[in-house]
């Protein structure tokens, strides 16, 4: 790694303050981030930590019954505290292994926006908002291709709003080496419509699956899944080519249909 | 550089620390804790894992400053202060749940965040938990039947005792 | 009822407590007083000529001790090559030199071109980010094929090709396998890839160059399988720094799988550096450092032949592969596909002709050599490949199709060469048919349907070569060393003893089960033996362990030299109780004359060996010590019958293992816990094989997986728990334990039988699938799948 100089604000406001200098960088869980530094593939001059910052932590519901998860909470906390949207938890709960649950957190995952992580389907999926300290984004503008987001430069995820779906199910079929989505899918049934999002398939990052929403709005069911989608776009590597994960993305819609139940 | 400090198997100790000193290096370099092992540099292969507040880590992927005031655990710790392995590390002697030993501290200390979280863990939740350790000499089939042994279970009926 | 001392127990194992406790001594738990840290700037381009190499700026660097380049070894030995192989017109291979830093060319990713040496790690690395390297970037060569053809760019622009010798054995065979191949019922020809593997224990490699100005020698700290291979190999070859001024210490080994064999250029450059600035030198490589720097394992293309008559009886076997080298050949790189893999082809059957042809090719790649089995994988998973697609194509039972080819009569004579001394392959299947509950399978097979899922099961045989090797043989062969063992046993005064062993321990336990031997031999408690092994300055200079030797080889070297103990104790005891030396007996600790009730205590005997008042001194001299080496007469032949039963998800097209059944022939077995251990090990490491490992470079000769992230290790949710038996024993009738040694056989052993177990579900979904390369992917599946 080279060389920086590492501090840990208390607040979020302290926090904004020393990323508005020159080459200073978010650090959150470190769990992309610290392995990135070791490879020396980035050089920031200052690691601003969110874990000293309270009023990022925890899950909570508000009052419009939206799961609002603190931008530095980590999975592992997720997995055991958001019982109330049993889908987000349980994801949260299969990314990585239990060390880097106990480290990475949600805030660092979406900022990142790595094109094969597991909780931008989610937020995708569920319409959630991303609230920063400047603003709150709906997701549906959050995401914008492979580790590209709407984020500004020094700009904190500081909560994320989950709207409680009527019925929802995340399906992960892992990279063998990396256990990294190889394809993730999450189903999100509301009352005005059904929402997919795929991970780890395209090249443009996660994506709303568009004609298994009109599909599965229409009829609920595995069997209303539409064909595999075209697999122009989708990534291609030494896991699977792109047909092979546009094919997933069918499949693993159609499994999180059904288990939607 | 600037000094830190945190509790280390029950004794608060301290060193000097850069920026970029991971915690793994600071256990091993500074302090002289070198049963915590390093076998890979991308966050996978958990021979480096330790306690921190309570939780398993990987102590390659966290900054030693970020330990500050933490209460850490390693696998120098596990065992009583008279030599008397705990349970999970005799049940990894009586069941051959190691070769090389390399991985073994990080597996020593996954297990016991696992059995902390879940007293009796099922085969299938024991394998699952360990995704984050890599052992490449017993084909796990050792490690795994210690862990269950650890936990009470028995594990007179599985295959080639 | 399992004894509880001695052979065949298992105790609980000694090393265990210090590697439970984090007390255990691994070469980067070792820091010198003193020591700087090395750096290497490693070419990240394939194939390069090296125009300039400036190091101005970064000698400027904070820190900076020096930097060395190429040519602060342009008068430095290369890497020696430790096997030459002659190829089917008697010519030698062609050698390419192997300098430890670049000359004028890299030739693969990793190629260290510069060594910075600096008070840290960081400060090192960060001074090599500023060396200037103007390199000339050439075609890489990374097919092998393509490698062979005429006009392709030469990896060494001094050899007339990329081909390092192009081996026919047996050469003289060649003609009667055509003409069987001619005359057969029925051929199956089956084209398949091994494919490159990377070891991967757990440990990085390390290495400490420590010198000593005021001695002028030097101690160079490795993580070896073989220090003393290590002194040879780099004192006299690389360095020039005779045995008696060079220490090797490997001290605990986190793992090897054969990795840790060979002599690296890391190691002679921390030892030569050392020197030069008069200080320690240490080098930790990172993971991603040993992905592009360790050698590699497999990576064969092969197309093998199989020859039947009317009665399914196996006529001929034909094979011809292409083996990888790399860019350079590591120390034993030359021996792996041809005699560790064409002396093999027989396997278990008396196919009467056998003709293997290899093709040993240069790529712009890290360097192969031996991993886990080293060549016998690769023709076990040949063989027995396609012999289950010949079982299919004439619609027999696999198992049947083999029990009627099995060698039944021993010692057999091969085509290939090799004389088998024992075995029982029929024993070995019996034991396999019982645990893997065969007559299940249709049950089990209905319950996955039930469920959308295909079941397959696959079967298959191998046999290995061990306990290597015999001198005379393997030197006929090419090798430019011998492959003995050596053991001295010290007895102390008060009737310890201590084992000096040239094996090494990286894993296998020896410190636990050679000490069961020696106390089955006297009579008395394994805890008064201790093992001494991994220091070149206290060890009797010994070949390490590889190959599945240390007990076949080195264990028979510590029988041997217990036994010149027991023979001069037995003088001691006679004169002690005054009687024949003829006469006097051992048996549980005690000595004591046949025939009557006299008898003295070992311990007595030890220590009147050290207190020699009363004592023999015209005929014998004082002190209990000795030392032997054992050079085998064969190789063993250890053997075995593996059954794998997968699920297969037709949708994703993912593989599980369900079962995994393992019946081994291992011969005597000293400690079962351990062997156990071994063979799951090996199967571990098999199926990662099999299902999930795969080290792939592009057309520019980049390696794709390059870490963790894409070359997939097996986890423990990967395997099931493993079925082992090792009830059919026919011990080895040339080595004083009976042994035939148990390390590689796992390894060996299971990738093809869950390669058949994949086809097997396949082809009972109704897939016309006769094979798919290994790793069997789900990705790959489901391509297969498709048609």
């Amino acid at each position: 790694m080279y060389e920086f100089e590492f501090v840990k604000p208390g607040s979020v406001a302290d926090a904004v303050t020393a990323l508005g200098e020159e080459d200073a960088q978010v650090l959150g869980g470190g769990q992309t981030l610290i392995p990135t530094l070791k490879q020396r593939l980035a050089s920031p001059g200052k690691l601003v930590s969110l874990a000293g910052i309270a009023e990022m932590q925890g899950v909570s519901t508000d009052d419009a019954g939206r799961i609002c998860v603190g931008g530095g909470t980590v999975h592992a906390d997720v997995a055991a505290n958001a019982g109330g949207y049993p889908a987000l938890a349980g994801l949260a709960g299969n990314i990585g292994d239990p060390a880097v649950r106990a480290r990475g957190t949600i805030g660092g995952s979406l900022a990142n926006n790595d094109p094969s992580a597991c909780y931008p389907a989610a937020a995708l999926a569920s319409g959630a908002s991303i609230v920063t300290n400047a603003r709150e984004i709906a997701a549906d503008d959050y995401f914008q291709g492979m580790f590209t987001t709407a984020l500004d430069e020094g700009e904190i995820i500081t909560e994320v709003k989950f709207p409680v779906p009527e019925a929802a199910n995340y399906q992960k079929f892992e990279q063998p080496a990396s256990r990294f989505a190889l394809v993730g899918v999450f189903v999100a049934k509301y009352a005005d419509g059904v929402r997919v999002a795929v991970t780890g398939a395209s090249q443009e990052g996660v994506f709303r699956w568009r004609a298994a929403e009109a599909a599965l709005s229409a009829d609920f069911s595995a069997d209303a899944v539409p064909e595999a989608p075209a697999a122009d776009g989708m990534i291609s590597d030494l896991h699977g080519t792109a047909a092979y994960r546009a094919h997933l993305v069918a499949v693993l819609t159609r499994r999180a249909v059904a288990a939607c139940g | 550089m600037s000094q830190v400090t945190m509790t280390v198997n029950g004794k608060e100790m301290s060193g000097d620390a850069e920026g970029r000193t991971l915690l793994s290096q600071f256990l091993r370099d500074t302090l002289g804790l070198t049963g915590t092992h390093v076998g890979c540099d991308t966050s996978q292969c958990g021979a480096c894992v330790v306690h921190v507040n309570g939780q398993p880590v990987k102590s390659c992927t966290m900054l030693a400053m970020e330990a500050e005031g933490a209460d850490v655990a390693t696998i120098e710790g596990q065992a009583a202060p008279d030599g008397t392995l705990n349970t999970i590390q005799q049940a990894f002697q009586d069941h051959h749940g190691l070769q090389c030993g390399f991985c073994t501290p990080g597996m020593v200390m996954s297990a016991a965040a696992l059995l902390k979280e879940n007293p009796k863990p099922s085969e299938a939740e024991i394998r699952d938990y360990l995704e984050g350790n890599i052992c490449r000499c017993t084909g796990y089939h050792n490690i795994v039947k210690a862990i269950l042994a650890a936990s009470g279970q028995d594990v007179g009926s599985i295959a080639a005792e | 009822m399992p004894k509880d001392h001695g052979i065949g127990a298992s105790p609980k194992r000694r090393e265990d407590i210090r590697f439970l406790t984090g007390a255990g001594n691994y070469t980067d738990d070792i820091n010198v007083n003193g020591q700087a840290y090395v750096h290497f700037l490693r070419s990240d381009v394939a194939h390069g000529r090296i125009n300039a190499v400036n190091t101005g700026a970064a000698a400027a660097m904070p820190g900076v001790v020096r930097i060395f380049t190429g040519a602060d070894f342009e008068g430095v030995g290369g890497l020696p090559c430790g096997w030459c192989v002659t190829d089917r017109h008697g010519e030698p291979m062609q050698e390419p030199a192997h300098p430890v830093l670049a000359q004028g060319k890299v030739r693969h990713v990793g190629d260290p071109i510069a060594a910075v040496v600096a008070e840290t790690a960081e400060q090192a690395r960060d001074a090599a980010e500023a060396i200037e390297v103007d390199i000339e970037e050439l075609p890489a060569v990374v097919d092998m094929k393509a490698a062979l053809a005429d006009g392709s760019t030469k990896v060494h622009d001094d050899l007339t090709s990329n081909l390092c010798y192009d081996w026919g054995f047996v050469e003289e065979n060649k003609d009667a396998v055509e003409q069987a191949m001619q005359d057969a019922a029925h051929v199956t020809t089956l084209e398949l890839v091994n494919n490159r593997l990377i070891a991967n224990p757990m440990e990085p490699r390390v290495a400490i160059g420590d010198y000593n100005r005021a001695t002028d020698e030097s101690t160079l700290y490795t993580t070896s399988q073989n220090p003393h291979v290590i002194r040879l190999l780099m004192g006299a070859f690389v360095l020039g720094i005779p045995e008696h001024k060079l220490r090797v210490i490997a001290p605990d080994v986190g793992g090897g799988f054969g990795t840790k064999i060979f002599h690296y250029g890391e190691e002679a450059f921390c030892t030569f550096a050392a020197k030069a600035i008069n200080r320690p030198v240490k080098w930790t490589a990172s993971r991603s450092e040993a992905f592009m720097s360790d050698a590699h394992g497999r990576d064969h293309v092969t197309r093998i032949e199989l020859a039947l008559d009317k009665d399914n009886n196996f006529t001929a076997v034909r094979t011809e592969t292409y083996a990888n080298m790399g860019a350079y050949l590591s120390t034993f790189a030359p021996s792996v596909p041809t005699w560790l893999h064409g002396t093999l082809m027989a396997g278990n059957y008396k196919t009467p002709v056998v003709y293997v042809n290899v093709k040993a090719v240069f790529t712009n790649t890290v360097p192969v050599d031996a991993y886990r089995g080293a060549g016998r994988p690769e023709a076990t998973f040949q063989l027995e490949r396609v012999i289950d697609k010949a079982a299919r194509e004439l619609g027999v039972d696999p198992i049947a199709l083999r029990r009627q080819n099995f060698i039944t009569e021993f010692p057999y004579a091969t085509p290939v060469a090799v004389e088998y001394d024992t075995g029982d392959y029929h024993g070995t299947m019996d034991a396999l048919e019982k645990i893997a509950d065969l007559s299940g399978f249709e049950a089990r097979r209905k319950e996955s349907e039930a469920r959308g899922k295909l079941r397959g099961l696959g079967v298959n045989c191998y046999i290995e070569a061990c306990g290597i090797a015999p001198s005379n043989l393997v030197g006929q062969l090419g090798a430019r060393a011998g492959l003995y063992e050596s053991a001295t046993v010290r007895v102390n005064a008060t009737g310890g003893l201590v084992v000096m062993t040239g094996s090494h321990s990286h894993g296998q336990g020896h410190e636990t089960s050679f000490p069961q031997v020696i106390a089955e031999m006297i009579g008395i408690d394994e805890s008064m033996v201790e093992i001494v092994h991994g220091d070149t300055a206290n060890t009797p200079m010994g070949m390490g362990t590889y190959g599945s030797r240390s007990l076949a080889v080195g264990g028979s070297a510590m029988v041997r030299a217990t036994e010149k103990i027991i023979n001069k104790a037995k003088k001691i005891a006679a004169h002690l109780m005054e009687a024949a030396e003829a006469d006097i007996e051992l048996k549980d600790g005690q000595f004591s004359v046949a025939g009557t009730d006299k008898s003295v205590a070992w311990g007595d005997v030890t220590l009147a060996a050290y207190v020699p008042h009363n004592y023999p001194l015209e005929d014998i001299e004082p002190g209990l010590e000795e030392t032997a080496f054992y050079d085998p007469a064969n190789f063993t032949y250890p053997s075995g019958a593996y059954c794998c039963e997968v699920e297969l998800d037709p949708e994703t097209g993912k593989v599980t293992i369900e079962r995994f059944s393992a019946a081994d022939d291992f011969g005597n077995i000293v400690n079962p816990m351990i062997v156990d251990g071994q063979v799951h090990g090996g199967i571990g490491q098999g199926i990662g094989q099999a299902l999930l490992e795969g080290c792939v470079y592009d057309e520019n000769g980049q390696l794709l997986s390059a870490s963790y992230m894409d070359y997939a290790m097996p986890r423990a949710d990967d395997v099931p728990f493993y079925n082992v038996d090792h009830s059919s024993q026919t011990p080895c009738t040339h080595n004083p334990l009976g042994v035939k040694g148990c390390g590689e056989a796992g390894a060996i052993g299971s990738p093809p039988s869950v390669v058949n177990a994949v086809i097997d579900a396949l082809q009972s979904g109704g897939h016309d699938v006769t094979h798919i390369d290994m790793p069997v992917s789900p990705g790959r599946v489901w391509a297969a799948m498709q048609g």
